[in-house]
This record gives C-alpha cells, structure tokens and sequence, in this order.
C-alpha cells in the first residue's frame, strides 16, 4: 500500500471514529429536519387548544336564526368556535369575563359598515390567527353586503366567475426548444443552500486541517514521519483524508435527513400537508428529493402543487448537472483552501498565532456569503459573473449562480481557473509546509514566509 | 568499511552558516558519535542525511553511491524533537509508524509483540498514547525506530527523558543492534555515554569538524601520562625514592587505602615505574588516568571557539 493512502487511511479513521464527528453525523440531520417539520408541528400544538368567542352582534349583519335561536355567520375552524350571544350587556361580561371560558368577546357596533370598526375584548392579548380570522369574516360580508346594495343582476354567477387565484409560474425556453415550468424561489434556493453547504464544508474541513497540522507540529511527531515519508505526501495525505471525512459527513447527512423526514412525514403526515409552507420546502432542496417522495404519497391538494413545483424545477435545472457542479466545486474548493489552511498551520507553534495568517483566507469565503443575496437577485450581472470566475470566491458564487443556467463557456472558465489556482496553492502551500513544520518557537512574519518560499529544498 | 559517507557539507540558513565544509565517515558495523555543543549543526547534518533538508553544496553517499529515496526510508531515525499521535492507541500507533517503514501489517504486529513483551510494556497496546509518562512513549518511539531491522539507525539524543534503570535497557539494545550487525550514528552531548557505546567520534563545534577518529585513540592522544598507583605503606618512602622522571602530583589517603598520582617524564617508561615502586612499596593497583571524553571535549571545544582564544 503506498504511504500516502496510509495516510489518508489513518487521518480518516481516526476523524470518523471519533465521538464528536457521530455526534455531528447524528445531530445535524436531526437539526435539518426540525428545521423542516418543527414548525409545522408547533404550529399544529399550539392550536390544540378550541378557542370560543363569543358574538354581541347589534348589527345583525352576521347573524342568522334557526328555529328562533340566534347563531354568528362567521366561519368556524377546529380549533375556533362561535357563540352568538343575545340579550346580554357588554357590561355585565366585563365583569364576570373570566368565569365565562370565553376567549374573547367580539362587539360588533350597529353602524359598523360606516365605521369600519369592531371591537374585540379580552383578558389577554388576542392571537393574530384570531383578529385576522374575524377581519377577514367581517369584511367579506360588509363587501357582500355593499355589493348587494348596488342591486346587479346575477351578483351570485358574476361573483364565482371573477374569484381568481393567481399563481405566477416562469418558463423557462431551453435550447432544445422544449419549455419546462420553473419556479425562481425554488430555483434560488437551490442555489442558496448548495453556496451555504460548500462555504460551510470549506469552512469547519479547512479548519479541520489546519488544526491536524498544528497538532502534528506541537506534539513533535511530524519529524518522525518526515523521515518516513516527504513533507508532501504527508500534507496532501492529511488534505484528502480530512476531504473523505467531509464528504463521508455530508452524505451521511444527506441519507439521515432522508429517513428522517420521511419518518417524520409519516408520523406528522397530517399537519405537513396542511402546514408546511412554501419557503420552508424550497429551502431543503438539497434533501428535497429524499423528503419529496414520502410527502408526496400523503399530500393531496396545495401541497402537492408546492412539491409538483419542486419537481418540474428540479427537472428544468438539470439535477444531474447541478448535482456533478455540486460535488465539483465542493471537492476542488476544499482542495484549494484546505492546502491554504495547511500552509497557515505549518508556519504557527499553535492555534493562537493563527489570527494574521487567516484573515486572507477567511476574507474571500466570507465575501462569498456577503455576495449570495446579489448574485441571486441578478445572476446574470457583472458582479456575479466576475466572482464565479475568480477561484477563490467562484465555489460559492458559481453554485448560487448554477440552478440559473450558466452559459457552458463560463462554466468552463470558472472551472479551468479554479483547477490551475489549485495546482498554485498546493504548490506554495507545499513549500511553505515543508519547512514550517521544522520550525519551531519562532515567530513567523509575511517577510520570513517569503523567504521559505524562494528555499532550495 | 564505511557505509556512509558525507563530503564537505555545506548548509546557510539566512545570516548563518550551519554546516562549513563538514565531512563524517561511519565505519559499517560501529556506533559513531557525533559529538557536539548544542547548536553546533548536529541536527541540522542528520536532517540533510535523511535528505529531510538538502546541503547547499557537499554530498552524501551510501555505500560508494549517492543516497536513494529507498535508502532514506531503510533508515531508522529517532529525532531529538521526537511525539506521537497522542489520542491514537499505542498498538495501532506503533503498527502505523511500522506500515510507513513499508512493513505489512501482520510483520509489524509480530515484531512489535515480540519488542513489547522485551521491553515488558505488553499491557499498554490499547491504552491511549496520552495516558503514557513522557519516558513511556520514548520506548514506543524507539520501537518503532528500530521496527524494521534497519542496517543504518541514527539517534538524536536517545536518553533524554529517560531514567537510568531505562537508560541502561536502550544501551544494552542499542549495543546488541551493533552486535548484530546495524551501523548506528548516536548524536549526543552527553560524553558519559559516549565512552560506553562509541566505537568512532565526530566532534563538530561552530559548524566544523574539529575531531574525529577512534575514542580509544583519541582518549590516548590526549593522555597526560598521568599513572594512578594505589599502595599500603609510607608514602615518605615514595616522596624520596623515585626518580626525578617520575613526579608525584599527589597523595591521597581514603578507607581504602592510599592512591599516589604519578606524572611521567616524557623519556620515561611506565616499566622503570613499576619496577621502581615495586622496590619501595606494596602496590595494590596501577591505571593510567585516562582522560574522560568529557574533558576532551571541554578542552577542545574551548581551545577552539574563537572566543576563549582571545580571552586567553
């Protein structure tokens, strides 16, 4: 076996054994999935609770009798009941409010279509569910009402007729001519989460590098492999070994979010179909193909179009390119900054000294993140154009830019370029390192780096 | 024979010159010392040996031939700034180090269980690195040097860390691995040791050689023929019947008797001493004062660092 798969093997295994890399593996999709269903499920306990609001209505206008008893015309909901109060003085209700069980008390005045106004006691603050459900009753019936005033004919017919619900779906003309649906706020975030992934990945698995560096520095043991193996072998052993462990993370994430919205899909299957809200599935778009199958089987009517919306995107966007793109740019960008974070590492004695040698690095990844929001509202402009052609942002702003179509020459530029800055960055990295590592207790400057860089050895 | 050779070594760091033209012969089959104060360019002439560092001019051979890549990994080398992977366990520590040597995994495995039960540290295979004194992991880390049966092993500063019941084990080893047939170079400043293990000495000092040879002979070149007699008697006697070749610097007397020291004239043979003695008193012991390593290299470190010549 050649030395550097030894390498790569031990930095490997002795990361993914670790406590804290199950942990991560365990904890984050158990995060990412509560991201997804915790909401609806909190939305869904809260409401569990029926709420009665009882009626004073002087007006009439939203109350009807059957059989000589008054009822309220206001649509009533699970969890939101209706009692329509005859008879009884605002007053004498003040008083004993908290024994009647009554969430509220909603007074709606005599002249309410002139006013616009009515009035909703309570004991405490009422929730907004609640004042926008008799907002929009009331105003509903007051428009009826107004309409009927005007006396047209066939007010019923012309009413259904003109109830619209308007749904702006954008297509997209391939250059194969076939037109696919798109949906941009799935499309963008495609691309947010992929940006966010990788600088996140570069981030935590660069750092992860660094530190093994420093630790092999600090703890002497680098002199005793370095006459085993060149300083080379040994730096790009620990680069590809650390990048395995990144990759070998983020599937497993990708696996468990899957089994785990799923399972959840199952069990809370109910409240997702009602609940789950638009941004909250384009947002998990990286797990949306997992967590689309199961939601699918379950979700008739407005979440199946949310997700149909999904599919046909996903479907317009090239899955398999973005999906190779992904994996790309994640692989080399990890390659390109893990060899700078090794650099760093071997020129400190420890992690405190790492501060001045960081800050060029940690600068383009940031402004990568900083950018997203721009480069998604115009993914064809010059900023975001120039920023996925330079290797040290494009990682980042390239896959923000990808779920848009990416003209293949561009595509090409970015990749070329990111490629050969890899090959400058593991050779300088290289170069440093290897004297670096025999460095000890000598405080490193811009100056002297220079120097170790034009050493013959 | 020698097995390795280096020639007129030259090595510059920035504004100081680390090595100056230093050449070192290691016999095949010795221990040879390379002997030196601290910052003298020991470690920096290991490290061009291992070719972890290249010389500015000067080569390295092994064997009559420059140094291959291969012949670098057959080295065993103990570095003076020596650790280990300190959250791995110490049996898988040892197999790693071992499979980098190029030595298969069950090799290893049987090598190490037969180095562990010698050292008795059989106990320790799954016991974290950290959780080992400091002089623990150096047994590990000389195992682990010598794992694959190198025929050249170089160690920087060995006993350091180490007590002298251990230090006594690691010469015992090192002596039995120049028995069996290992040339070994041993970098040390620590000259005690050095006249127990060493067959052949380099001693640099402010980048140079300043002396190298056999420590036999070099122990006879800076002898003072100085002659330790120990005898019962009256040391009167002494004081007046020897001979003005022979010059009496001290008498002593202890619980064990009485030890004269005795300075030979140049012309002066230890037989006349002998015979000489022989008539006046009863002699119990007779040694040559032989000077230690450690005065040697005092001495020849100080006549030569530019310093102590203007001083004196």
């Amino acid at each position: 076996m050649s030395k550097i798969s030894l390498i790569v093997q031990r930095e490997y295994l002795t990361r993914v054994r670790k406590k804290s890399f199950i942990i991560m593996s365990v904890l984050g999709p158990i995060l990412f999935a509560a991201l997804m269903v915790l909401p609806a499920v909190l939305a869904n306990l809260e409401d569990k609770e029926v709420k009665t609001v009882a009626v004073i209505d002087e007006s009439m206008i939203l109350t009807s009798y059957s059989g000589g008893k008054a009822e309220t015309t206001i649509p009533e909901t699970e969890y939101l009941k209706f009692v329509a109060l005859q008879d009884v003085e605002l007053e004498s209700l003040k008083e004993n409010f908290s024994s009647t069980g009554y969430y509220a008390v909603l007074f709606i005045p005599s002249n309410i279509i002139n006013s616009e106004r009515a009035l909703l006691y309570s004991d405490k603050q009422p929730s907004l569910d609640v004042s926008n459900h008799i907002r929009n009753a009331l105003e509903g019936e007051i428009e009826n009402l107004k309409l009927v005033a005007n006396d047209i004919e066939n007010l019923d017919e012309i009413l259904r007729e003109i109830e619209t619900s308007i749904r702006v779906s954008s297509i997209k003309w391939t250059k194969d001519g076939e037109s696919m649906e798109s949906n941009t706020g799935v499309v963008m975030g495609i691309g947010y989460g992929a940006g966010l992934m990788i600088y996140m990945f570069i981030f935590i698995y660069g750092a992860m590098v660094m530190r093994g560096v420093i630790e092999e520095k600090t703890s002497r043991i680098v002199e005793v492999i370095v006459s085993s193996v060149k300083p080379f072998q040994l730096m790009m052993g620990k680069i590809i070994g650390v990048g395995l462990v990144a990759l070998t993370q983020f599937l497993v994430w990708i696996v468990l979010t899957g089994i785990l919205v799923a399972g959840s899909s199952v069990v809370f299957g109910d409240t997702l179909q009602q609940q789950v809200p638009t941004e909250q599935v384009a947002g998990s778009e990286l797990f949306a193909e997992q967590d689309a199958v199961p939601l699918q089987a379950n979700q008739p009517g407005e979440g199946d179009q949310i997700l149909s919306d999904i599919f046909t995107t996903f479907e317009s966007v090239h899955f398999g390119k973005l999906a190779a793109a992904f994996v790309f740019y994640f692989l080399f960008g990890f390659l390109m900054y893990a060899s700078l974070f090794a650099m760093v590492g071997s020129a400190v004695d420890n992690e405190t000294e790492v501060q001045q040698f960081m800050l060029p690095i940690t600068i383009p990844l940031i402004l990568g993140i900083v950018l997203m929001p721009n480069v998604m509202n115009n993914p064809e402009g010059p900023l975001a154009f120039w920023f996925s052609i330079i290797p040290l942002t494009s990682p980042v702003i390239m896959m923000v830019r990808m779920p848009f179509e990416v003209p293949a020459w561009e595509m090409a530029l970015s990749a070329g370029l990111l490629v050969l800055t890899i090959f400058g960055a593991v050779w300088l990295a290289g170069k440093i390192y290897r004297t670096g590592i025999l460095m000890y207790g000598k405080k490193v400057t811009y100056k002297e780096l220079w120097k170790w860089l034009r050493y013959n050895n | 024979m020698d097995l390795l050779t280096a020639t007129d070594v030259v090595k510059d760091f920035q504004a100081h010159r680390a090595l100056d033209k230093v050449s070192v012969s290691v016999p095949e089959g010795s221990i040879f010392g390379l002997l030196g104060p601290n910052g003298a360019g020991k470690t920096t002439l290991i490290r061009i040996i291992n070719q972890i560092t290249a010389p500015d001019t000067g080569t390295v051979t092994l064997k009559g031939r420059p140094l291959s890549r291969e012949d670098i990994y057959r080295i065993g080398y103990l570095p003076e700034e020596r650790g280990l992977y300190k959250k791995m366990k110490v049996g898988e520590h040892a197999i790693y180090l071992a499979r980098l040597k190029g030595i298969s995994s069950n090799d290893a495995r049987k090598k190490l269980k037969y180095w562990f039960e010698k050292f008795e540290i059989g106990d320790w295979w799954n016991k974290k690195i950290e959780e080992l004194s400091k002089g623990m992991q150096q047994k590990i880390q000389f195992i682990t040097t010598v794992i694959h049966e190198p025929e050249l092993l170089i160690f920087d500063e060995p006993f350091s860390g180490f007590d002298p019941i251990n230090v006594n084990l690691l010469k015992k080893e090192i002596l039995k691995l120049r028995d069996d047939g290992a040339t070994i170079i041993f970098s040390t400043h620590n000259m005690s040791s050095v006249e127990e293990l060493c067959d052949h000495i380099t001693l640099i000092n402010d980048s140079r050689t300043i002396l190298e040879g056999e420590v036999n002979q070099i122990r006879n070149k800076f002898s003072s023929d100085i002659i330790s007699v120990g005898f019962e008697g009256d040391p009167s006697a002494l004081e007046k019947g020897l001979d003005r070749k022979f010059e009496i610097l001290t008498i002593k007397e202890n619980g064990i008797g009485k030890e004269a020291r005795i300075k030979l004239a140049s012309d002066a043979k230890q037989n006349e001493l002998i015979t000489a003695l022989a008539g006046l008193t009863d002699i119990k012991s007779y040694n040559e004062v032989l000077p230690s390593m450690n005065d040697i290299f005092i001495q020849v470190v100080e006549s030569a660092s530019p310093k102590n010549k203007k001083a004196s």
